[in-house]
């Protein structure tokens, strides 16, 4: 017996998105390494090697962590429950019933917005219990909270 | 509708403040005189911490005065106000509905002018915004609050479980000494005897006095003796903490639904808990008190444990440590049950999980041996030494806390319970109320994948707010959880046509299989 994937595929574009944020985290720390590595003399090799380090392991995780992650990130909304799988070498299965749904939230980053996507926040009245889905298309991110309001809202259920 | 009358607090909380505002000016001003006598006279010196001890404790009495004046409260037939502040005014208002708990302290100095401060709870998880405090009012008044706030009309009539569910036994005292604080406590008592005679500048002669002590011995025997020394000082404390903590202990029900603990010697508590807010117990056997067959209840309720302040940690403590049965036996009368759930054979985990435990283990033991090692190979042969007793003398220590762990290990599903064990060095065992989960998260590693093992957890809305079922079988971790809870997880779960399962990819979509209760090979019951 396993859990099987749930039914949806985050959005295509989510994969641009997670290799560009990478990208961007990547880029800060080598170029503060580089930056003190070409200012400070005598630490020069270590500091470049240190860069160059990060710069591999970085240019590696975007290279391959993003499809990784394209295949394993889905997520499903059923009349009962929300059910979202994520993660690439820890990976999580979360559910949620909607009778214990508090809060439905859709947030949108910059980096996001660039990308017309945008993150679903599920909320129950544990304070380990939330969901996330992220990647989803903007319109379909807000289609999918107003969808969830309405189970919720009319689902009967004290949440707790 | 009568909105009730305002009230304020009691003028005596002035002379409770003061007193503690005197202590704490005592407190300082040994080691205050002590400082300043260094480049001044010395009766220069008494003068100025005179002077600042003054200004402290006046000061503090009028910002109290203040306070005192500016702070009323009033209970209303719908909702309870408190008014306090002088530029920033607070004015909060709790709904009589929503108010889960009454818990009234009182330290010894407040017992003695009939003072209890009342902590006014809605079990909610907004953090400080749903607790109202009234510090101080007179004990009547505190008690006639906790019962007017906390009695409403009951239609359900249980009159036979009312009453005193446990009382303290002396005998428990047994316990204390085994705990973990004891040997905290040494070693704070030995920190604390040398940080006072450094602010006498008289470490070093405590100090050479110790060694003197010693001089005929060697320097193990030395150590030893004040190990054991600070261990018996740890003891000591804590019975003396024991006594302090759980004097007059007494667990009671309260007609209208409510559990109470009232408990301690010279500071008294009064914790009250709605039985309404109450998700499951916990069983706590910490490694020194479960070697003597004890454990201590914990309540796992809603809006308790989101404080993270620690003085808050023991609101949630029903019993403490006492004998596994009988500890087992409050569990079950607090949760209403004919037999405890938590006496329930569990599920063992697989092999895997096991080996797990094991790995772990050696490597957090020869992985510092090794670096150590290889220090000492580069730098001084010593450190290869300690090296190789750090290995031989934590390894076995590892391994047997492991196996410990793997035999811990174990879930299960008792009537309206799911109980789960985990821990060595503080072994837990928690039975948390089926219809009080909200959700379940499942886990796994990569390394938890190749072994074919996972972890459930159980999200609540109480307690901890998740509760895990670590390194389950596949299979026997996902009906464990259907079982749980029916009709959660059943919709998503498959059973594989396929031999060798691919996680990282998705599989074909199957239709949904409504099959959880299925017997799995891994879950076979185990002697507790």
């Amino acid at each position: 017996m396993r859990l099987r994937p749930p039914r949806n595929a985050v959005d295509q574009r989510a994969v641009t998105w997670w290799r560009t944020r990478l990208l961007m985290t990547t880029a800060v720390p080598v170029a503060v390494l580089a930056v003190l590595g070409a200012l400070i003399g005598p630490a020069r090799s270590w500091l470049l090697l240190a860069a160059g380090a990060v710069a591999v392991l970085g240019l590696g995780c975007t290279a391959f962590l993003p499809a990784w992650w394209f295949r394993v990130h889905r997520w499903e909304v059923t009349d009962e429950a929300v059910y979202v799988r994520t993660g690439a070498l820890w990976q999580e299965w979360r559910i949620a019933p909607m009778s214990r749904i508090q809060t439905v939230d859709t947030v949108r980053g910059p980096l996001e917005q660039t990308f017309r996507l945008a993150t679903v926040t599920v909320t129950t009245a544990s304070s380990k219990g939330a969901i996330r889905i992220e990647g989803l298309d903007h319109e379909l991110a807000a289609e999918l909270a107003e969808r969830l309001t309405l189970i919720t809202r009319a689902t009967p259920g004290d949440a707790t | 509708m009568s909105e009730g009358e305002w009230r304020r607090l009691d003028p005596r909380t002035l002379l409770a403040g003061a007193a503690v505002l005197c202590g704490v000016a005592g407190g300082a001003a040994l080691p205050a005189v002590a400082g300043l006598s260094g480049g001044r006279p010395l009766w220069q010196a008494v003068a100025w911490v005179l002077a600042g001890a003054a200004l402290l404790v006046l000061g503090g009495t009028a910002a109290d005065w203040v306070r005192l004046r500016r702070t009323r409260y009033r209970v209303g037939t719908e909702r309870v106000d408190l008014h306090t502040g002088l530029l920033l005014l607070k004015r909060r208002s709790l709904a009589r509905e929503r108010i889960r708990s009454v818990d009234l302290t009182a330290n010894p100095l407040q017992r003695f002018l009939g003072l209890v401060k009342v902590r006014i709870g809605t079990g909610e998880h907004t953090g400080g915004e749903s607790t109202l405090e009234l510090e101080l009012v007179t004990r009547t008044e505190g008690e006639r609050l906790r019962r007017e706030l906390l009695t409403r009309p009951t239609d359900r009539q249980e009159p036979d479980h009312d009453g005193v569910l446990a009382v303290l036994d002396p005998r428990w005292i047994r316990y204390a000494p085994v705990s973990f604080l004891a040997p905290a406590l040494g070693g704070a008592a030995a920190g604390a005897v040398l940080q006072v005679s450094e602010w006498f500048g008289a470490q070093a002669e405590v100090i050479d006095w110790i060694g003197d002590r010693f001089r005929d011995t060697s320097l193990t025997w030395a150590i030893t003796d004040l190990v054991l020394l600070a261990t018996a000082a740890g003891a000591v404390g804590a019975l003396g903490l024991w006594i302090e903590m759980w004097w007059n202990y007494r667990l009671e029900r309260e007609p209208g639904g409510t559990l109470r603990v009232r408990r301690g010697l010279f500071t008294a508590r009064s914790v009250t808990l709605e039985e309404r807010r109450l998700r499951g117990i916990e069983l706590v056997e910490p490694l020194g008190v479960r070697l003597f067959g004890a454990a201590r209840v914990d309540a796992v309720a809603t809006g308790l444990a989101q404080d993270d302040d620690d003085k808050h940690a023991d609101l949630k403590n029903l019993l403490p440590a006492a004998p596994r049965e009988r500890a087992e036996r409050v569990a079950a009368l607090v949760l209403r049950e004919p037999q405890p759930p938590t006496g329930t054979p569990l599920a063992a985990h697989p092999r895997a999980a096991r080996a797990r435990r094991l790995r772990r283990a050696l490597w957090s033991v020869l992985g510092p041996a090794a670096v150590l090692a290889v220090l000492g190979a580069l730098l001084t042969p010593v450190l290869l030494y300690v090296a190789a007793g750090c290995a031989l003398v934590l390894g076995p220590v590892a391994v047997l806390l492991a196996l410990d762990a793997y035999r811990s290990l174990g879930h299960g599903v008792s009537g309206g319970y799911l109980v789960a064990r985990s821990g060595s060095v503080r072994r837990t065992t928690v039975a948390l109320q089926r219809s009080g989960v909200i959700g379940w998260t499942v886990k796994q590693s990569y390394f938890q994948r190749r072994a074919g093992i996972l972890t459930v957890t159980a999200t609540t809305a109480a307690g901890e707010g998740a509760y895990d079922v670590l390194d389950a079988g596949e299979s026997q971790g996902l009906a464990f959880a259907a079982e749980a809870v029916p009709g959660l997880l059943a919709p998503f779960l498959e059973t594989p046509d396929l031999e060798t399962p691919d996680p990282g990819t998705p599989a074909l979509e199957t239709p949904d299989l409504g099959t959880p209760f299925v017997e799995t090979p891994e879950a076979r019951p185990t002697e507790r």
